[in-house]
């Protein structure tokens, strides 16, 4: 038995395509907790690198978060969360977010902060405000690498969220850790290829949204 | 006021006169960048801020519009702290060029040109259509407008990054070292398109440059400044070249001012010999006849049939048979008389083989012919009339003739 074989079998089922435990269920379940985790990741990462990389200040100290967030094993900090809050969605977002803020927040900062600055001597010489200058003429040329530090925050959120099916939820771990418990390596397999699938994915979306959002005259400079 | 007498009149009844005041920049470090300078900005000329690195010529300009604010003195526009307006209106008052013209790479020439009046809230359409008015005024291609920065050359940018600066029409326009970053060929182009622009807005210069011939071509007025932020000299470019105030301004300007000097002579009054000239298709009999007329001409200048030179022959070689094109002598650049400086003479002269320079007029007919000698006698006649005429108030050449040195200071000199 090879592993394509597994996942023949796991998506010719038709029992895997119905129900509360089925392929499309799951898939919705576990993009919702990747986008709550990301949206979360990115509310706290991207202000803080962007404001800190405009006024180029800060920098050892992100590293250090960054550092210290990267260091945190997250399958620890599930467990820790789910002992001090409970079952549920708290204690599975907390470990996403953690994952996901150093790559968004490091990457904004050091995207922001390497915008050549005569571009920003002129604007701010021609009496743009600095909430201007930030938002139109740093971000717009950062804006390939702040989606950058998005995309791989969003790939690890995808591929981390499988262990929030330890603590009992839903999302596309729950093929994987309920397969490992019954012995269906079929189920593990197709549950880990469509993690895998998701991951590639994101990583079109990503490549889609930077087509249509960064400018072609920073697309082709960067 | 000395300088007053010079200014044009403002059609708009306005006079923005910026007055530096005695301002001094320390840096927490304890470095003095600008060491109490007082400087009154002509209105609508240009005066060139030069001198060496850490000089501190572009903290001066940056504390024009508050982008360095001065530790002591103040800086007046029309009268008025610049510090009691907002620090953005009065930015947005004031045209902005700097080194890489810094140009937003993720935003169309276009509306690159466009930000200010955006700024200023105006309308996009209105905004985008005084864009399109401004590349062709900087001498931009149309086509150029839809284009992004990085598509341009280094010298096309610099003209978008004027251009973007005049957008809103601002009295006063702060250009930091604008075309040192481009090859001399273009930053020449820079420079005449510049005084070109200059002679029909008329606006407000302040130009910080490092190259003492970019200032003296460019100044109305010069402003030499020394390390550690003081002023060495400050006078029109023909003054500086005759009489610099110390030795530092002697050296900044280099060995070679007295040549310099002559690019503000004009060459309407050299004595041009016309006996020398000759046609491809005269005669050997006429050319024998023409050199006994002029003997103390080695050389005569062989043109084509409209009267464009073609080279030098001995006479000799004439007089034996037909001319053959190819045995000429070359006869260099020659000069547009009238139109160019007797530097542009002299230099002419310098590099002819013969020693003589061929004046042409403006469709590159020969005129005539000068020797050494008489570019010498023109240039010692000329600082004559310099120093006995109008010494005392030499400001006088002030009023934007001066700008270009090589064409239009001609007419003023010959008189």
């Amino acid at each position: 038995m090879n592993v394509l074989h597994f996942v023949n079998a796991f998506f010719s089922d038709s029992a895997h395509w119905h129900g509360y435990d089925g392929i499309p269920t799951r898939l919705i379940q576990h993009i919702r907790y990747c986008l709550i985790a990301l949206v979360l990741a990115a509310a706290i990462g991207l202000p803080v690198g962007l404001v800190t990389g405009h006024y180029g200040r800060g920098g050892n100290a992100l590293a250090f978060i960054a550092t210290a967030g990267r260091a945190l094993p997250s399958f620890g900090l599930l467990v820790l969360m789910t002992i001090m809050v409970g079952f549920g969605l708290v204690p599975v977002m907390v470990p996403l977010v953690v994952l996901a803020v150093p790559p968004i927040l490091v990457t904004s900062y050091e995207s922001v902060r390497s915008v050549d600055p005569s571009p920003v001597d002129a604007a701010r010489g021609m009496g743009m405000q600095e909430s201007r200058i930030l938002f139109q003429v740093e971000l717009p040329v950062a804006l390939p690498l702040i989606l950058s530090g998005l995309r791989s925050g969003a790939i690890q959120i995808v591929s981390t969220a499988t262990i929030a099916a330890y603590v009992g939820i839903g999302g596309l771990g729950r093929y994987v850790i309920d397969g490992l418990y019954q012995r269906d390596y079929e189920k593990v397999v197709g549950g880990a290829t469509l993690v895998a699938a998701l991951a590639l994915a994101t990583l079109a979306v990503f490549w889609a949204v930077a087509r249509c959002t960064v400018s072609p005259g920073v697309r082709r400079s960067g | 006021m000395a300088e007053s007498g010079q200014l044009l009149p403002d059609p708009k009844g306005v006079r923005r006169l910026i007055r530096i005041d005695t301002v001094t920049k320390r840096y927490p470090d304890g470095t003095v960048a600008v060491d109490r300078l007082s400087l009154e900005i002509p209105d609508r000329s240009i005066t060139v801020l030069v001198g060496p690195s850490g000089c501190g010529k572009t903290t001066t300009l940056r504390m024009i519009n508050r982008m360095v604010e001065p530790s002591e003195g103040s800086i007046l526009l029309d009268g008025v702290d610049i510090r009691e307006q907002p620090v953005n209106s009065l930015r947005r008052s004031m045209g902005y060029v700097i080194q890489n013209a810094g140009l937003f790479q993720h935003r169309t020439i276009v509306d690159n040109i466009a930000t200010v009046p955006r700024l200023l809230g105006w309308s996009r359409s209105k905004s985008r259509a005084r864009a399109m008015e401004l590349m062709e005024r900087v001498g931009l291609d149309s086509a150029l407008a839809k284009r992004y920065p990085y598509q341009l050359s280094g010298g096309q940018q610099q003209r978008v990054g004027v251009a973007r600066a005049l957008a809103a029409d601002p009295p006063v326009l702060l250009m930091d070292e604008p075309f040192s970053a481009v090859d001399p060929v273009v930053r020449k182009g820079l420079q005449d398109e510049l005084l070109r622009i200059q002679d029909e807005l008329g606006k407000t210069i302040v130009f910080v440059t490092h190259d003492i011939d970019e200032a003296i071509k460019l100044g109305t007025t010069v402003a030499v400044l020394r390390t550690g932020g003081r002023l060495a000299q400050y006078a029109p470019p023909a003054e500086l070249l005759t009489a610099p105030a110390d030795a530092f301004v002697e050296d900044f300007l280099g060995t070679d001012r007295g040549i310099r000097r002559l690019s503000f002579f004009g060459t309407e009054g050299l004595e041009l010999k016309r006996a020398p000239i000759v046609t491809v298709d005269t005669t050997a009999e006429e050319v024998a006849a023409r050199t006994d007329v002029d003997d103390d001409v080695p050389y005569l200048l062989v043109t084509d049939r409209d009267g464009r030179p073609l080279g030098w022959s001995e006479p000799a070689a004439l007089a034996a048979g037909p001319v053959d094109v190819a045995r000429l002598l070359p006869h260099g650049r020659p000069f547009r008389h009238g139109g160019e400086s007797l530097r542009a003479a002299l230099d002419c002269a310098v590099l002819s083989p013969t020693g003589w320079a061929v004046a042409v007029d403006g469709t590159g007919r020969a005129v005539g012919v000068v020797s050494q000698q008489a570019i010498g006698e023109a240039i010692r006649t000329a600082h004559a009339e310099r120093t006995t005429g109008a010494a005392g108030d030499d400001g006088s050449t002030g009023g934007g003739a001066l700008g270009d040195a090589d064409a239009a200071t001609g007419a003023e000199v010959a008189g």
